[in-house]
């Protein structure tokens, strides 16, 4: 009987996790001794951060999107299923179409954005954290002449730094196009600084008082009312909006909130260093759907993914765990349409954006196509 | 050693993207009036902005106190 690894979600982290056990493991598999399942719900994979480009139209959408098993390695066993039941009890996950037995589980479900979170958001709101969300904003930017946009965040959300860099790219957008002058651009967030990073919010600060951006902070968004084109805040104060884009707050997969595996928001709790679901030593985490008071990102996905995959073959083989996540996260920080900064951090290393610089802008756009190197579990 | 009776800890040492408060404005939203939620912080700037956020937002103080670099402060929901 082969050790069977099952992985949930063939997103960023599953599909990394899947592809470089593969990649470590040929003549294990090949001898049946080893047997790698990646469950994916989707036949697509998306490139999330191209979001940002498509709202701009800098890019067409189908530049960030690959068919599953066109990334997927040949010894990867790819299984399209919408699983509904993860089971520790039995070490069992029950799909749509059929039940999987595991004997190392990897749970790689990630987040998604609530339209739902705060009364008439999904009616009110436009977004850029999604497919649809962000092809339906690149259509009313494109038409969009005069008036004001307001953008509000809620928490938690994936990628920390988004709100901040459409807030910036949307600036530029609206004075290539000649029209800046007409554009009211607002940007609000819930804390006293524009950024949680206090770094960050220093490095964002005299961007937006040099480019007449206007922001308020201690923002707290309750209430959307789409009619009156007004946005809510808890101290009931009515924001008038032409366009609202809103990150609203995220939630975990219906799948480990249906599994009791979550918390309030349904993200699983996990051990900060060796990524096992807390309580057990057979399931791991990787990526969005951990609890981890981390930034939900892509690289922190990858490092996560490096971590887990050395502890798993490791086991496999009958050696000790020996690795450990050490928190490492980075970030690009767009600060335009052409050029940016960018940061890494751990648990033991604060930020410290580096100088902006077209350069890093130029990186930026290279890693969107290395990025597939680095879901093939190569890079 | 609990010091006060809390609902929910959460653990932010060692985490700065989102990092302390944003952890506590998360806990705080999902809570329910009078829930008392304790924050670990070892982030120095913690003891200024929290205390700042939870009293622009109308919250209360439940307690709050270093052990070593470690930063406690329990919030209660107050709205
Ligand atoms: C606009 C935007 C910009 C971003 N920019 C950046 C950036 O610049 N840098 C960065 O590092 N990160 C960025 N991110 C974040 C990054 O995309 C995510 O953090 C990353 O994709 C998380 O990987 P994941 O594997 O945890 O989740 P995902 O990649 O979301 O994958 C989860 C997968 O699980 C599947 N799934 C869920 N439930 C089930 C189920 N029941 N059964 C089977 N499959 C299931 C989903 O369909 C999905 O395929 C950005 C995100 C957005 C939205």
């Amino acid at each position: 009987m082969p050790k069977k690894i099952v992985i949930v979600g063939g997103g960023s982290g599953g599909m990394m996790v899947a592809n470089r056990l593969a990649r470590q493991l040929p003549d294990e598999i090949k001898r049946n001794e080893v047997e790698i399942t990646l469950l994916s719900n989707t036949e697509k994979h998306i490139y999330q951060p191209g979001y940002l480009f498509i709202a701009f139209n800098e890019q067409q959408p189908e530049h960030f999107i690959r068919k599953q098993e066109r990334i997927a390695h040949r010894l990867v066993n790819l299984v399209y299923d919408d699983v509904q039941i993860i089971d520790p009890g039995t070490n069992r996950v029950h799909g749509d179409k059929s039940t999987y037995s595991y004997d190392y589980l990897v749970i790689a479900t990630g987040s998604h954005p609530d339209m739902n979170s705060i009364p008439g958001l999904s009616e009110g709101a436009d977004n850029f954290y999604t497919l649809e969300g962000a092809e339906k904003l690149r259509d009313k930017l494109a038409d969009f002449q005069e008036g004001k946009i307001l953008i509000t965040i809620d928490v938690p959300h994936k990628c920390p730094a988004a709100p901040l860099e459409i807030t910036l790219m949307l600036d530029d957008y609206f004075r290539k196009k000649g029209v800046r002058d007409q554009v009211e651009i607002k940007y609000t967030y819930p804390i006293g600084r524009i950024h949680s990073l206090q770094p960050v919010a220093d490095w964002g600060l005299p961007e937006f008082e040099k480019r007449n951006i206007d922001y308020e902070t201690f923002f707290n968004l309750e209430e959307v009312d789409s009619k009156k084109k007004v946005a809510i805040t808890m101290d009931g104060e009515e924001h008038s909006y032409d366009i609202l884009i809103s990150i609203p707050a995220h939630t975990g997969a219906k799948a480990v909130i249906d599994s009791g595996l979550g918390d309030e928001d349904g993200f699983i709790p996990t051990d900060r260093y060796n990524l096992k679901m807390e309580g057990s030593d057979d399931v791991y985490v990787v990526g969005d759907a951990t609890n981890l008071p981390i930034s939900k990102a892509g690289s922190t996905a990858h490092y996560q993914a490096e971590t887990l995959v050395h502890n798993l073959i490791s086991r496999v083989k009958g050696r000790p765990e020996t690795a450990r996540y050490s928190g490492k996260v980075a970030c690009f920080l767009e600060n335009s349409l052409e050029d940016a900064s960018m940061i890494t951090f751990d648990y033991q290393h604060p930020p410290k954006p580096a100088t902006t610089s077209d350069m890093l802008h130029w990186f930026k756009s290279v890693y969107n196509e290395l990025y597939w190197l680095n879901a093939r579990g190569i890079l | 050693m609990r010091q006060v009776d809390f609902t929910k800890q959460v653990d932010a040492r060692g985490t700065y993207c989102p990092g302390p408060l944003m952890e506590l404005v998360k806990s705080i939203k999902r809570g329910q009036m009078g829930d008392v939620i304790e924050l670990i912080s070892d982030d120095k700037g913690s003891r200024v902005d929290i205390p700042e956020w939870v009293n622009k937002m109308g919250h209360e103080i439940a307690n709050e106190r270093l052990e070593g670099e470690d930063y406690y402060i329990a919030v209660r929901k107050m709205k």
